[in-house]
């Protein structure tokens, strides 16, 4: 498949040029600043949409591929392409990024070029990690990544972000330096950083064991699951929104694509035996994490221990795979599980993206995010009522919205592997179901609880786009997921393959 | 007895360099009234023919002249190249901050360049004496370098404590050379290796030599537990001294572990191995570790360039060219990445304004972005995050690790990054999160100088993201070949 230009570089390169030219040519002129970063969003979105259309459905091969010589000391290639498992992401990042640039259009007052520069560097490298086909150069676009994520949180954060963007930085840089040992441990093996190389590469036991650890432990930490989570409250709480709105839509995927990418395919024999740590630490997730936000007084913290809960989620339906093969004897249940999975992924992403910005609206007006700050808003905000509900209902997996399809089909196959997986999973049903609608009864209906709440505006034409577009997504994806499951098909069945052919 | 005249022609660079140091040597006593800039455009000169003439005679093999105590190979005029271009970068930073504190004496210039000629000759050292030769003509010049400044007394003591130690370290040094001549009847290493390699040199005899020789290494190169002059004498020499001192020495100090350990002692590999081993990975976690109580940036630079040791040292103990490679790769990088910290700090201090505490640094971004974006490439870089070439060079001596079976040491060393993370952090944390203390913007740099910083450190980006060549250049130094 190609199209006129290289597609994955553009997507790559586009945003970060444009972002060190904003940090230039926006010095004393935020407005130019701004218009610069959203006109070059938009036309990067717009370029990455023949991703989907001239997407070969059919194969399982990396598609659009580009492959140059970049350091041939260590035979490392710069080398991308896509497949059905990280194509729906890079359009994810694409399209999310837009929002992003427009979500701060008024907020940031302080620095408006350093800003919109850091989310267009952050925008190409988090391609880069999707679409990154040599060890190396992923893992260039993973760290990189963690520079201008530590200045944005750092800078325009809240009253405790200086602790919150160091225990992000460290916490995720600790997590994959171990990752980088197993590669160069790979590259020993295999004679090349190429991640089709290594997937093709024999491992023995322990190598397998070791190596799948030091991914667990990097993509774990990325994902977050429990107990290496406690960095995801601290650095949602104190982000500002467009920082909050990037990680939980964009880069906590990452962990979840390094799983499919790498621990599965890579170490299958390791996965099949460690499952279960997998699988237990999810279940921790999903319900003791639903708990923990049922308590929380703080919104954005809620909805931050909600996305690890939903998170959990997505390792679950990836992990169960081995279970499902043994209990059922086929295939299908497994590839319902990972479906479900990458569509978890790809519908968390436009939930919580929603959640998060539906935050920024309210603590741009009442400059708190304190539950009980709020109440009634919906008297004085309508248009803003209907979205909260529309996406907390997609929080809570209401058949209809894109929240339902994923979760739907990962409780299905964990029944198909162990009832009890299925029964704990299902539990979030309720618990998600407890706080998303605690939190918007206290927060959006109700009597109007004080002077400040009475006097907030409606959504702007700004927000109401964004919203818009978001609902859009979610209920577009809810009612007729197909499209995106055809595109990942091939991918994950090839993946599956991979996943029960024994490297020993 | 007849005289052979020795093949002069493959040490032209470093006659010309003593011929031109010692006539600027005179002629600075004549013109230091009338033009003060004069020595110092004399010195960058000097440098720019040297490192042409070692460019235009570039050796592809190797040749060996004054019988055999000479050495000219690629990877001798790589390093000199390399030595003559982070110097050129340390003389310019070097007057700025001398004409700051009006220190400005053209002796500095003139002693630099016997510095210059030091690891010169280190580096193409092929026999023991050589070699000694070139450590003692670089140190002396660094003794006094750093004495210059008479009138402080930190500067004074911070000479005393490395003259002090330096002489210990060479002497124990030396003490291993003679007892590698005793056992071994010669000087010159390729003769040392043949005679170990023979098998009739006493192991016990050799195992000492080997011992106070890499104490001896340990001490010039601030390995733990040798280290302890480092922090003190970073911290106190004047800013233009430490710069001199961190980077350009660094990789003549490479050279001269090549020298010995590899061409000379490469059979007694087993031996060195297990002692490099632990002097790795003691400096990087003291490197590591210390660093982060530290709250002047030029003791936090010197603990991390013990940790940077350490990395070294880990190259190398991985025993073969590749590991010497990756090494000298992490060196190389290493003495840049130190010229452009060192230089930023002198070209933020102003009279009265160090710039050498960390609290210093409150609030860069908003009084001068550029600068402050320029000191978070160099943090980030040191750091070993990618994009920057910092961490291209621990990719390449943890590969080498890696390889040479040393996982554990490995696993060591990228926790000890991830430890190092932190204290760089703070930097950037400074720099870019706190409010200024003083609102006051900053005078504006020189364009001169604002140029050779700018390029100093976006060369750590630039390298980062295109960092083959280099690389490349490194292995076939060593006589690797690179196989696309």
């Amino acid at each position: 498949m190609s199209v006129g230009y290289p597609i994955l570089s553009t997507l790559i390169w586009l945003p970060i040029v444009a972002g060190v030219i904003v940090l230039f040519a926006g010095r004393n002129n935020p407005a130019l600043a701004r218009w610069l970063s959203l006109i070059t969003a938009i036309v990067t979105f717009l370029l990455s949409l023949p991703l989907w259309f001239e997407f070969d459905r059919t194969t399982a091969a990396m598609q659009f591929v580009e492959r140059f010589d970049w350091i041939p000391a260590y035979k490392i290639q710069y080398f991308l392409g896509v497949d059905g498992l990280s194509m729906p992401l890079v359009l994810l990042t694409t399209f999310t990024q837009v929002l992003v640039i427009a979500s701060a259009w008024e907020v940031i007052r302080e620095r408006v070029e350093q800003y919109m520069g850091a989310f267009l560097i952050m925008q190409g490298l988090m391609t880069g990690v999707f679409v990154a086909l040599d060890a190396v150069l992923f893992y260039v676009f993973w760290e990189a990544l963690l520079i201008p994520m530590f200045i944005v949180i750092g800078k325009w954060g809240g009253p405790r972000r200086v602790y919150a963007t160091l225990k992000f930085f460290l916490y995720t840089f600790f997590g994959s330096v171990f990752m980088l040992v197993s590669f160069l441990y790979m590259y020993y093996q295999a004679g090349s950083f190429s991640i089709l190389d290594f997937h093709n590469l024999p491992l023995g036991m322990t190598a397998q064991i070791l190596i799948f650890l030091a991914f667990f432990i990097a993509f774990a930490v990325k994902i977050p699951m429990f107990p290496v989570h406690t960095w995801l409250p601290d650095a949602h709480v104190e982000a500002p929104t467009a920082g909050s709105v990037v990680l939980a839509a964009i880069m906590l995927k990452m962990g979840g694509y390094g799983f499919v990418r790498f621990s599965l395919p890579i170490t299958p024999d390791a996965s099949h035996m460690l499952d279960w740590l997998v699988i237990v630490l999810s279940l921790i997730a999903i319900v003791y994490i639903g708990f923990v936000a049922l308590v929380q007084h703080d919104m954005k913290k809620l909805v931050a221990y909600s996305s690890i809960s939903h998170m959990g989620f997505v390792t679950l339906g990836m992990f169960v795979l081995y279970d499902i093969v043994e209990s059922t004897g086929g295939l299908k249940g497994a590839q319902l599980g990972l479906e479900g999975a990458m569509v978890q992924m790809i519908s968390h992403g436009f939930i919580s993206g929603a959640m998060f910005l539906g935050i920024g609206v309210l603590y741009d007006r009442l400059h708190t995010r304190e539950i009980s700050a709020y109440g009634g808003v919906v008297n004085v905000m309508p248009w803003f009522g209907f979205f909260a509900v529309l996406f907390a209902m997609g929080n809570v997996g209401l058949p209809g919205t894109s929240g339902f399809v994923g979760e739907f089909m990962v409780i299905l196959s964990s029944f198909m592997a162990n009832p009890w997986y299925g029964i704990l999973a299902a539990f979030t049903l309720i618990i998600g179901a407890a706080y998303t609608l605690w939190m918007i009864k206290r927060v959006i209906f109700g009597d109007i609880r004080n002077r400040e709440v009475a006097e907030m505006q409606d959504l702007n034409k700004r927000e109401f786009a964004i919203m818009t577009a978001l609902a859009v997504a979610v209920v577009a994806l809810g009612v007729y997921p197909y499209p995106l499951m055809d595109v990942m098909h091939a991918s994950v069945e090839h993946l599956i393959q991979q996943a029960m052919t024994s490297k020993l | 007895m007849t005289f052979e005249i020795p093949n002069l022609s493959l040490a032209l660079p470093e006659i010309v360099l003593l011929t031109l140091t010692s006539l600027l040597l005179v002629a600075d006593t004549f013109w230091s009234r009338t033009c003060r800039d004069c020595t110092y455009w004399a010195t960058q000169i000097t440098l720019v023919i040297v490192g042409w003439l070692v460019f235009s005679d570039f050796a592809t093999q190797t040749q060996v002249t004054f019988d055999g105590s000479f050495v000219r190979d690629t990877l001798s005029d790589v390093l000199k190249l390399f030595i003559v271009v982070v110097s050129i970068g340390i003389f310019l930073f070097s007057r700025e901050y001398l004409l700051q504190n009006r220190a400005y004496y053209g002796e500095f210039f003139v002693l630099g360049l016997f510095g210059v000629l030091g690891m010169f000759v280190m580096v193409s050292a092929y026999n023991l004496i050589t070699l000694y030769l070139g450590l003692e003509i670089m140190s002396l010049a660094l003794y006094a370098m750093i004495a210059m400044q008479r009138h402080s007394d930190r500067a004074s003591e911070a000479a005393m404590k490395y003259f002090v130690l330096g002489a210990l370290a060479t002497g124990m040094m030396l003490y291993g050379m003679s007892m590698l001549y005793g056992a071994t009847g010669t000087l010159e290493l390729t003769g040392i290796a043949q005679k170990i390699a023979s098998g009739e040199v006493d192991n016990a005899v050799l195992a000492f030599a080997l011992v106070f020789i890499v104490i001896g290494l340990a001490f010039k190169l601030g390995a733990v537990p040798f280290h302890m002059w480092v922090p003190d004498v970073y911290h106190g020499a004047p800013t233009a001294m430490t710069l001199y001192l961190a980077s350009a020495p660094k990789i003549a100090a490479f050279a001269m572990l090549y020298r010995l350990l590899w061409d000379g002692l490469q059979q007694a590999l087993p031996d060195w191995q297990g002692m490099l081993v632990i002097l790795a990975a003691l400096s990087m976690v003291v490197g590591s570790v210390i660093a982060i109580a530290q709250t002047n940036l030029k003791r936090m630079l010197a603990y991390s360039g013990i940790g940077h040791v350490g990395f070294v040292l880990m190259g190398v103990a991985a025993g073969d060219a590749e590991g010497f490679a990756s090494a000298m790769f992490y060196i190389v990088v290493y003495a840049i990445t130190s010229v452009a910290a060192f230089g930023l700090m002198i070209s933020l201090a102003r009279a009265g304004m160090e710039f050498e505490e960390i609290d210093d640094y409150k609030g860069l971004n908003d009084r001068n972005p550029w600068l402050a974006l320029m000191m978070l490439f160099v943090m980030f870089s040191m750091a070993g995050v990618p994009p920057f070439i910092g961490f291209f060079v621990k990719v390449a001596v943890i590969e080498a690790a890696v390889n040479a079976g040393l996982v554990w040491l490995a696993v060591l060393a990228v926790v000890m990054a991830v430890v190092s993370a932190f204290y760089y952090l703070r930097v950037v944390k400074v720099m870019y999160f706190d409010k200024p203390v003083e609102t006051s913007r900053l005078e504006p740099i020189s364009t001169q100088l604002g140029l050779a910083v700018s390029l100093s450190a976006s060369v750590l980006l630039l390298f980062g993201l295109f960092p083959g060549w280099i690389m490349e250049l490194c292995y076939r130094s060593l006589g690797l070949s690179v196989v696309a």
